[in-house]
């Protein structure tokens, strides 16, 4: 009697009233797809599908595959074990250099970054005239930022005769070459990296836009001065931004690749002190041909940035205030 | 009257603070001022040395030229192995191929994200969310392998298919933001008169949705120009090179005697990105504050 054939017939009209519980959970589930469109949702979804699974599911497989072999695109993958893995944390000294390199530069640029953005963002969150004249002022590095010809630019400035030197000369100092010295050359791509600090000076000011006014009232009766209002009241209610921003950043600035590769004409150089991760990554890949190394290698950059990611989630419990 | 009056004066304190009057506002245009030229000197910088002989360059610090020389331009132009125009057409077909990759994919998804119930919808959501924050690196080489079996390598068909698979999924984020904002009446309606999701999409969400679509028509196209790493990794002839592959020609060059024609160059490749800017300037900026808040 209860084949599916009956149920399908059933299901069009009334649903028949001696239902048992399994009946019932299956006409849900029917009534369920016709809402969610049935097959439609897939159709628009096909793209993606492909996407995800073509382009970053099995490749994301394949690499950690290829990071067990040794690999030069040409010839078959060779199964080599742990060796890559081995080699680099005991064996390749511009492995350790380049996480030296790159850690500095996150460390370094990101907190410069997210409080100049926060400063910024402050004093332009007042009712002051021409203030679209400078958010776009101090919006447009960032969007030109990624650019080659930002980075080309950025070597002349910092180079032997370039223009920061120039700067310095009008206090007497005496510059130096900023790009070849090995001390000085991360430091350049770092103020690289400060000086587009619009994309989070934009999202605090859209932050500090929804501040509740009637706070700062209450708290100017009690007599909080400026300093007060702001560790007080601003800070903490702006923390999720704070953190939505300190998550991007990091991850963009472990991302750093044009002008790391730009400044130092591709080699990381003077000394790899600029030999950003991505760079190297880049150099074993396609310089090198050790594709399975750079598969390693892109692995420990993918946990590396996903165990940022974490600890920045649980620390956040502390430190997060949400309203709700 | 005498208990409220001292609770009013910092009240209005603090109001006069905000709305600043007098020396406290041209203290803060001041600051702000220097602050935005500090921000804006080094591509003056540029503009200004592009224009000036390479004598001057190094010699002659100010903004100024003493003389123009825009002969820098036409060097560059000509320049480094092939003519600009080349890369500049290379360019723009990498550009507007991922223009409408990912205008049409992710507007496709986030249209399904928004507007449907399906099975694992969650887990699917987070997923497309996990994939925002993946760097590039960490698929790049097997990319790179699986475009060079289907031998794409130095064609632009790496720079544009993954378009068209929305694997942008920082658009599907903000579209499906977008979309959620649209009144669900409108479909409904739409759906008594008989017309299929596919209708709906095409004849009201995507018309409903421009402001989203111009935001990720501007970003796509930005970033896409600017996307150095794979341009450099997929392209390797120089009759395929782009704008941002053309600018490193110059780098390669050991003489020094060409910095007029880098710097040109170097303006002409930030001048789509700039007129961007100049046009979309206030679009730009909000949709940019607006997008990453919600969710």
């Amino acid at each position: 009697m209860t084949t599916a054939k009956t149920d399908e017939a059933a299901a069009g009209e009334a649903p028949a009233p001696p239902a048992g519980p399994r009946e019932r959970a299956r006409q849900r589930r029917r009534a369920a797809r016709r809402r969610g469109g049935g097959w439609w949702p897939y159709v628009f979804l096909a793209p993606w599908f492909v996407g995800l699974f073509g382009l970053t599911v099995y490749p994301m497989l394949d690499s950690l595959y290829l990071s067990f072999t040794d690999f030069d695109l040409l010839t078959p993958a060779k199964w080599i074990g742990a060796q890559n893995y081995t080699h680099m944390f005991s064996n390749d000294p511009v492995f350790w250099d380049s996480v030296h390199a790159t850690l500095l530069y996150v460390l370094v640029s990101v907190p410069l970054k997210l409080a100049l953005a926060l400063g910024v963002a402050i004093l332009l969150n007042r009712p002051l005239k021409g203030i679209g004249v400078y958010r776009a002022a101090f919006y447009l590095p960032s969007l030109l930022g990624g650019a080659v010809a930002i980075a080309i630019v950025w070597r002349q400035v910092f180079g032997g005769d370039g223009l920061f030197n120039d700067f310095l000369g009008w206090f007497g100092i005496k510059g130096q070459d900023w790009i070849s010295s090995p001390d000085t050359s991360v430091y350049t791509l770092i103020l690289l990296a400060v000086w587009q600090f619009g994309t989070p000076m934009v999202i605090f000011l859209a932050g500090l836009k929804q501040l509740p006014e009637d706070v700062y009232e209450a708290a100017a009766i009690d007599g909080a001065g400026t300093l007060t209002r702001f560790f007080r009241i601003t800070l903490p209610l702006l923390t999720p931004i704070v953190f939505f921003n300190l998550i991007l950043q990091i991850v963009d600035g472990f991302k750093t690749f044009t002008p790391a590769y730009v400044v130092s004409n591709g080699t990381g150089g003077p000394l790899n002190s600029t030999m950003l991760y991505s760079l190297y990554l880049y150099k074993k890949g396609f310089t090198d041909l050790q594709m399975g190394y750079a598969s390693a290698l892109a692995w420990v950059l993918f946990l590396v940035i996903a165990g940022f990611t974490a600890v920045n989630f649980v620390a956040g419990r502390y430190w997060v205030h949400y309203d709700d | 009257m005498s208990a409220i009056t001292p609770s009013i004066a910092p009240l209005e304190k603090l109001r006069s603070l905000r709305s600043l009057t007098g020396p406290r506002r041209i203290l803060l245009h001041t600051l702000l001022i220097g602050v935005a030229l500090v921000m804006l000197y080094p591509l003056l910088w540029m503009l200004s040395s592009s224009l000036k002989p390479d004598t001057e360059i190094f010699t002659h610090p100010g903004l100024i030229p003493n003389r123009l020389h825009p002969q820098n331009y036409s060097e560059g132009w000509s320049g480094s192995g092939n003519s600009f125009s080349l890369y500049i057409t290379n360019s723009l077909i990498v550009t507007i191929g991922a223009v409408i990759g990912n205008v049409v994919s992710c507007s496709l998804a986030a249209y399904a994200f928004a507007r449907f119930e399906f099975r694992g919808k969650k887990i699917w959501f987070g997923l497309m969310l996990g994939t925002i924050m993946l760097p590039v690196q960490a698929v790049l080489i097997p990319q790179y392998t699986i475009f060079y079996n289907l031998t794409w390598i130095n064609t632009f068909l790496p720079l544009i298919v993954p378009k068209f698979l929305a694997t942008d999924a920082f658009f599907i984020f903000l579209m499906v933001q977008f979309i959620r904002s649209i009144p669900r009446e409108l479909d409904q309606a739409a759906m008594m008169d008989g017309a299929n999701p596919l209708q709906i999409y095409w004849k009201i969400i995507l018309p409903l949705m421009k402001p989203a679509l111009i935001t990720t028509t501007i970003f796509t196209f930005v970033w896409t120009y600017d996307d150095f790493l794979h341009q450099l990794v997929y392209l390797q002839q120089n009759a395929r090179f782009t704008v941002p592959l053309g600018l490193t020609l110059f780098l390669d060059k050991t003489s020094g005697s060409s910095y007029g024609a880098m710097f040109a160059m170097s303006t002409l490749a930030l001048a789509p990105t700039l007129i961007c800017f100049l046009v979309f300037q206030k679009r730009l900026v909000e949709g940019l504050a607006t997008t990453g808040m919600k969710g």
